[in-house]
């Protein structure tokens, strides 16, 4: 694809009335000149993608030829949808008809029944768990309905490989507005007011941080995207630029123009080859349109952007070691102050932001500060992006306004508990956040309310958990991951966490001191006090705040060597109960350690010497005959 | 897959992979004598373990050469990062993940399955050289927990008690033939 370069403001409001029919089936209302009849948008994200969606779009493209359809029907394929649980997900315009958990041999029947025959393909279609009824349409499936999209506005609506679609969906009005009409100040204090906030974990103001950067004079500054993505579990970072990589091009551009830089990185995690192969073809088309590179739209300001590569390091998601990364160096965090705004990369003034931060920038100018004023809270503004995971029904990414309630996300859009099992806590924040417990599940979400309960907004990765989760196993999880994650360069975290591991596994092991708990509380306090980088301050919380909400369970654990959940294998022991065991042999026959004996037909029993706890005979039994103790 | 590089020295394969790389630094045009000629540095590593499969002593000097750096310094950075590896890896490296989300449905179970089948712990190798087992955390797909990577391949939704099996299976009929 050869793509003609973009000279000025005005010329891109005249491509964009010549490309907005691209997008016409796909939004609301549709474009009469829309070329195409119909299209079948597939997703195109790591989730779907594992799960064959390539494979889908290929055999749905063979097939419509067959049909003779090639020049009415368009198959594209698109950034992630959101709702993962349900992946691979293909949705039909204008119809609006959204299919679920297709494989690549429904693609016959979705194109016979629904292109050709005007029908729909029931088996394929989402079922409303509660009620046993099938939704046609995305917009009427719960999982969506609470939902306000302003970061993940393109994704799955429009292709992240075709500059021109996003072009389509308003992209660079913001830029060309910027550009045009708009100093360096008026951009910064547009964001101000804005009352944007970083969506990274910190929850800075991105104005502010601007202004910051912009008031060290310096000929040389840097715009850093943080597409680091550390936290375990998290992954909206990760659609939005698998799903709409231009919207962040965009941002960064418009970052620099505020601040005075002309080069920008994206410092991304090489775990995302998907999102690395599609931020290269933004780039390169981005270049080619004149949106990236010299003179941009003929205003004088350049800016271009390249791609840095993480090497697998948790930490170097906090912003001076990210910059000692780029420097080709081990991250290891510095000391703030000077902090980056000052002496960043290169000792010159830079900029960090996150992924998602960025994607919110462009829609903030082309709809208007009122508009995202009015959606949120009073000190938390527009919208937040969460990554429902763990024992909930509807995994999957959900962007929802600042202020809405746990309960909400969880039952609402996220279905609830899987299995109809109990609600026990949802963590957020990741191995910095803490658990929030049934008491709380109607605060509303906003970064001082979090912060308030013991937990922290961090990057949006919400997991969940049920009563079959030991949360003194969790919090010793979250540890081992801080502890191989630690950069090692400050004694209270390197050497306090792993102490706090030791005690937290000789709780798991039933080898703990009654006083256990006050130790763990004292270090952990003096860890948060005394280190240098987020990481260490903040890495006791999951073992403060499970110890505060669960301490009734933890004293199960040290007192009477119990583990209710049954998850800590040395607290427990599998029971076969003799009036209930028929001898079916089952158990024996399965047990990798051959240590269940007994003859056929007559009660059998575990030698508890040899039994290593695999649960294999518990899942055998037929007849329930097997207990946990 | 890339062969360790002692086993190729005499084909000449190794210098092969030598001059593959050279291409790649010197595609940068990095001033050695600069003080940022260190800030292409992980992506020549990335592309040198992509090359060689892992990065042994010769590489890593070869690189720190070609940049007017210290070993140590290379070395350094090598052994802060898991991505970078210093010991060859398997034909097909088998990375479990490990993230919150993963671990939650069970990818320990996994885990256990997978070191228990190959008879290998988590950072070791087979002795033909055909599978290794490293833990990642979260690759972004925890939609599909709990999640394993094989080469590009991703495997979800893995239960205990058959898929882990089923899945070596695959690789080893591939390896039979
Ligand atoms: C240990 C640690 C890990 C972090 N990981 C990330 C990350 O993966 N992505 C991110 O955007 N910010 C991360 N941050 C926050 C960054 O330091 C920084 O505040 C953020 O990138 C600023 O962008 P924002 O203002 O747009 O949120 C991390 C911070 C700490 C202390
Ligand atoms: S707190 Fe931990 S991760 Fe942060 S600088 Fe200190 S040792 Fe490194
Ligand atoms: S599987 Fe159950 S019923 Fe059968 S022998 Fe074992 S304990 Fe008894
Ligand atoms: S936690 Fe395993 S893919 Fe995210």
């Amino acid at each position: 694809m050869k793509l003609e370069k973009i000279e000025s403001f005005d010329a891109l409001k005249e491509r964009f009335e010549a490309v907005r029919h691209l997008l016409g089936s796909r939004v609301e209302g549709g474009d009469p000149n829309k070329q195409y009849e119909r299209e079948v948008l597939v997703c195109g994200g790591t989730g779907c993608v594992s799960s064959d969606s390539f494979k889908i779009i290929e055999n749905l493209r063979l097939e419509i030829d067959a049909c003779g359809l090639s020049t009415k029907v368009q198959v594209l394929k698109t950034g992630c949808f959101g709702f993962c649980e349900k992946g691979p997900i293909v949705l039909i315009q204008p119809d609006n008809v959204f299919y679920v958990q297709v494989t690549p041999d429904d693609a016959a029947d979705i194109v016979r029944q629904h292109l050709v025959g005007n029908g729909r393909v029931v088996r394929l279609l989402y079922e409303e768990p509660l009620l046993k009824k099938k939704i046609e349409k995305s917009r009427d499936i719960p999982f969506y309905k609470k939902q306000i999209r302003i970061a993940l506005r393109n994704c799955g609506v429009i292709n992240p490989e075709n500059i021109l679609e996003y072009i389509a969906a308003d992209g660079f009005q913001a830029l060309g507005k910027c550009l045009k009409e708009l100093t360096g100040p008026q951009v910064i204090d547009f964001m101000k007011k804005s009352g944007l906030r970083g969506r990274g974990g910190g929850g800075f103001p991105t104005g502010l941080k601007w202004e910051a950067a912009a008031r060290f004079a310096s000929e040389e500054k840097f715009i850093i995207c943080n597409a680091d993505e550390g936290d375990p579990g998290a992954f909206m970072d990760r659609s939005i630029l698998e799903g709409d990589p231009c919207s962040v091009l965009e941002a960064m551009t418009i970052a620099g123009y505020a601040i005075g830089a002309s080069v920008g990185y994206v410092y991304i995690r090489a775990e995302y080859p998907l999102a690395i192969q599609r931020l290269e073809i933004a780039i390169e088309q981005a270049r080619q349109i004149g949106m990236l590179g010299k003179n941009i739209m003929n205003s004088g300001f350049d800016f271009d952007i390249e791609l840095k590569f993480g090497a697998g390091a948790f930490v170097c998601g906090e912003e001076t070691a990210l910059i000692q990364s780029i420097e080709g160096c081990r991250g290891e965090p510095t000391t703030k102050p000077p902090f980056p705004a000052e002496s960043g990369l290169w000792k010159v003034p830079t900029c960090v932001n996150n992924v998602e931060t960025l994607a919110n920038i462009p829609a903030i100018f082309t709809r208007g500060l009122d508009w995202f004023t009015s959606i949120g809270t009073d000190k938390s503004k527009g919208t937040k992006v969460f990554a429902l995971a763990g024992k909930i029904n509807n995994v999957g990414l959900v962007e929802v306004p600042m202020g809405t309630t746990l309960r909400e996300i969880i039952y609402d859009i996220g279905g609830g508990i899987r299995g109809g099992r109990e609600f026990k806590a949802v963590q957020t924040g990741g191995p910095s956040g803490g658990c929030i417990t049934k008491e709380n599940l109607d605060t509303p979400i906003t970064y001082e309310n979090l912060t308030a309960i013991g937990s922290m907004m961090g990057s949006g990765g919400m997991i969940v958990m049920d009563d079959s989760d030991c949360m003194v196993n969790i919090s010793k999880f979250y540890l081992e991951f801080t502890l191989e994650e630690s950069c090692g360069k400050c004694t209270p975290c390197r050497i306090g966490n792993k102490r706090l591991h030791e005690m937290l596994t000789a709780i798991t092991e039933g080898k703990a001191d009654k006083d256990i708990m006050q130790r763990l509380s004292a270090l952990g306090e003096t860890i948060k006090k005394t280190s240098l980088c987020g990481l260490g301050q903040s890495s006791p919380n999951p073992v403060l705040s499970t110890m505060k909400f669960f301490k009734d369970e933890y004293l199960e654990h040290i007192i009477d060597h119990k583990c209710r959940a049954g998850v800590c294998k040395n607290l427990m022991q599998y029971v076969i109960i003799s009036d209930k065991c028929v001898g079916c042999t089952a158990c024996a026959r399965n047990c990798p350690q051959n240590c269940i004996s007994g003859k056929v037909k007559q009660p059998h029993v575990i030698d508890q010497t040899k039994c290593i706890k695999c649960g294999i005979c518990y899942q055998k039994c037929k007849f329930g005959a097997i207990e946990i103790r | 897959m890339e062969k360790a590089i002692d086993t190729c020295e005499q084909s000449g394969v190794a210098k092969e992979m030598f001059e593959k790389l050279d291409m790649f630094i010197n595609s940068f045009e990095i001033d050695t004598n600069g003080t940022r000629r260190k800030g292409d540095l992980i992506r020549i590593l990335h592309r040198a373990q992509q090359i060689f499969g892992y990065l042994p002593e010769e590489v890593q000097i070869h690189v720190a050469r070609k940049l007017n750096v210290h070993h140590s310094e290379v070395s350094g950075v090598i052994s802060f990062y898991n991505y970078f590896t210093t010991e060859p890896r398997g034909k097909h490296n088998i990375s479990v993940c490990m993230g919150t989300a993963c671990f939650v449905k069970g990818a320990d179970k996994i885990l256990e399955e997978f070191e228990k089948e190959l008879g290998i712990k988590a950072g070791q190798v087979t002795e033909d050289m055909e599978f290794s087992i490293n833990i990642v955390r979260c690759i972004g797909a925890c939609g599909l927990a709990p999640v394993v990577t094989i080469g590009e391949k991703v495997f979800g939704r893995l239960k205990p008690g058959g898929d882990v099996k089923k899945i070596l299976d695959q690789y080893r009929s591939e390896v039979a033939e």
